[in-house]
């Protein structure tokens, strides 16, 4: 297990997850790293998901959730009563699975998130629309079509539009689910490069059901099963030498 | 008998009934048109569409419903001004905010407006508004534009309102939680993102409870007060085309000059409705495919 260090942005502790009266998640404990991918792994329903979207809060839309436990995101726990969703979600964006840009043009999707901020001033939403796209690496593509909707976009160019979307809220942390699960090979190369080069700057959490692809961009690996944290370590380590023999079984493709 | 011979059959056999509403839609057009032409012959199409007179039984009579146009006009713009904000805010407040609980019981309710006999919300008007208005307003009749309008709108909330409905349930729920993950709040992401992807649902809604409204005949022939005079202010009685046409059709003589009168005022009262069913169409093609991208 990977030991507590200064340098972690969130730290889950003995975290229960309930939808309802069934359990998603079972004292998952775990750290995030500051500036590192790390990737979330483990068969369908295992609760990657769920976890991820414990992490801004996003959960709390859905009825008669209940969480056991802290999230600790700058040393405050983020489910305290007195902590609002939206600042956390304006710290901590999301991508997600589904490229979902909204019904508006490209130069509106990017700047919905600043404009809630209270960012009014034409030319700084400019600036921050260039310099989320060049992020995003998406600019050259479309920095002359930007008052087009984003609808209108190949499922790529959209999942890069998302991206850039939640990077214009200057997040500390990137969440993304499964961001690349509905594109093609070429799109989905562009993206882990995004990644790569993004994670100087961001921390990333990612869900992804491919085992090649966390192996390539990751830092540190989790493996879930059932709604607990199996085993958690650097990637190099878990994909060579898994110290859980559940988890060996799974990365060679013997069950899940 | 094969599978495709069957499915041809099929196809067909739906294919004549809908050819068998449209033929009699077609026919009752045809009939309208037929029964309201010689008007003309007897005054031109400006006069009577713009003629400021309706005696149609004097002598000599004359025929213009300009003061019925303004009368339907009149009392759908502020049937609409009502019912609008009305309509639309409850299919918002049913679809996005109201508890499970509360939205069981609103829907229902809401769509139990729209069955409601016109008769009876007319009748209402007459035996329960009329007098309130008279006496709180000092006025010499409570029949007018003001009463009309609001059991007009009564009318009119129910269709704009599950049509309404309708569109904000068909937002998809990914555009809800890409708002979401962004940091807007739940009314953010309803001003911002529900209602304009919504929008062109809303606008037929609102254009076709407006139709509904310009066409509704009993709540009007009760509760207008029946005046064939141009209004001055909202507390004027009006007499609007389908109103009109219910009250006189009986007593006009066949085929005399008064009926043709009274089916050309249907001609015109079918323009206006066509009208707004082509406006709702062409918003609802107009948005839906760019999926309103500059909003
Ligand atoms: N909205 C919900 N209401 C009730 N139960 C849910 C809900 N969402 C997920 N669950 C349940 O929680 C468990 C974990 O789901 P989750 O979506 O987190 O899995 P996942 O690991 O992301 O799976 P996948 O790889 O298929 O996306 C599952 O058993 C699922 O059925
Ligand atoms: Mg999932």
């Amino acid at each position: 297990m990977v030991t507590l260090l200064s340098d972690n942005i969130i730290e889950i502790k003995k975290v229960n997850f309930y939808y309802g009266a069934s359990k998603a998640l079972t004292d998952v404990t775990m750290d995030f790293k500051k500036n590192k991918v790390t990737a979330l792994i483990g068969p369908s329903g295992c609760g990657k998901s769920t976890l991820l979207r414990l992490l801004n809060r996003m959960n709390d839309l859905i009825d008669g959730t209940r969480v056991e436990g802290e999230v600790v995101f700058e040393d405050r726990n983020i489910y305290d009563p007195d902590v609002d969703p939206v600042e956390i979600r304006r710290r901590i964006g999301m991508v997600f699975q589904k490229p979902n840009p909204f019904p508006k043009s490209i130069f509106n999707n990017i700047t919905y998130g600043p404009k809630l901020g209270g960012v009014k001033n034409r030319s700084e939403l400019e600036a921050l629309v260039e310099q989320s796209l060049k992020q995003a690496s998406l600019w050259n593509e479309v920095k002359d079509i930007l008052n087009q909707s984003a609808m209108m976009l190949s499922g790529g160019q959209q999942q890069r539009i998302c991206i850039a979307r939640a990077l214009a809220m200057k997040p500390d942390v990137l969440l993304m689910d499964e961001p690349t699960s509905a594109l093609d090979p070429v799109s989905t190369a562009k993206i882990e490069e995004l990644i790569e080069e993004l994670k100087k700057k961001y921390t990333i959490i990612i869900v992804t059901h491919n085992m090649q692809q966390a192996a390539r961009i990751s830092d540190y690996t989790g493996f879930f099963y059932l709604g607990k944290l199996i085993e958690y370590n650097p990637t190099e380590k878990l994909f060579t030498t898994p110290d859980v023999k559940q988890t060996e079984e799974y990365i060679t493709g013997r069950f899940g | 008998m094969t599978r495709k011979l069957k499915e041809k059959i099929i196809k067909n056999i739906f294919f004549l009934l809908s050819l068998v509403s449209i033929f009699v839609l077609g026919l009752i057009v045809v009939f309208l048109f037929k029964e309201g032409f010689p008007i003309f012959k007897v005054v031109s199409v400006r006069e009577f569409i713009f003629g400021l007179e309706w005696y149609p039984t004097y002598d000599p009579p004359s025929f213009g419903i300009w003061s019925l146009i303004v009368g339907s006009l009149v009392v759908t713009f502020f049937a609409s001004l009502i019912a609008v904000p009305l309509g639309v805010l409850s299919a918002i407040y049913v679809a996005e905010i109201a508890p499970p609980l509360v939205k069981e019981i609103f829907k229902p309710v809401i769509e139990l407006l729209a069955g409601l006999p016109s008769v009876v919300l007319g009748f209402f008007g007459m035996a329960v508004l009329a007098p309130w208005l008279q006496n709180t307003f000092g006025l010499p009749t409570g029949l007018n534009i003001l009463n009309a309008s609001i059991m007009l709108s009564i009318m009119a909330v129910p269709t704009i309102s599950s049509i309404s409905e309708d569109a904000i349930y068909s937002v998809s729920q990914e555009f809800k939680e890409a708002s979401y993950a962004l940091g807007a709040t739940k009314f953010e992401t309803i001003a911002r993102v529900v209602v304009p992807a919504a929008l062109s649902g809303i606008s037929t809604a609102v254009i076709l409870g407006m139709a509904r409204a310009i066409g509704e005949t009993m709540v009007v022939l009760m509760v207008a007060g029946g005046a064939a005079a141009i209004p001055e202010s909202i507390f004027d009685s009006v007499r609007p085309m389908p109103a009109s046409i219910a009250a006189e059709m009986g007593e006009a003589p066949f085929r005399s000059n008064h009926y043709y009168a009274l089916f050309a005022t249907g001609i015109v009262l079918f323009f206006m409705t066509l009208f707004f069913n082509l406006i709702a169409d062409y918003i609802s093609n107009k948005f839906k495919q760019v999926g309103s991208a500059t909003l």
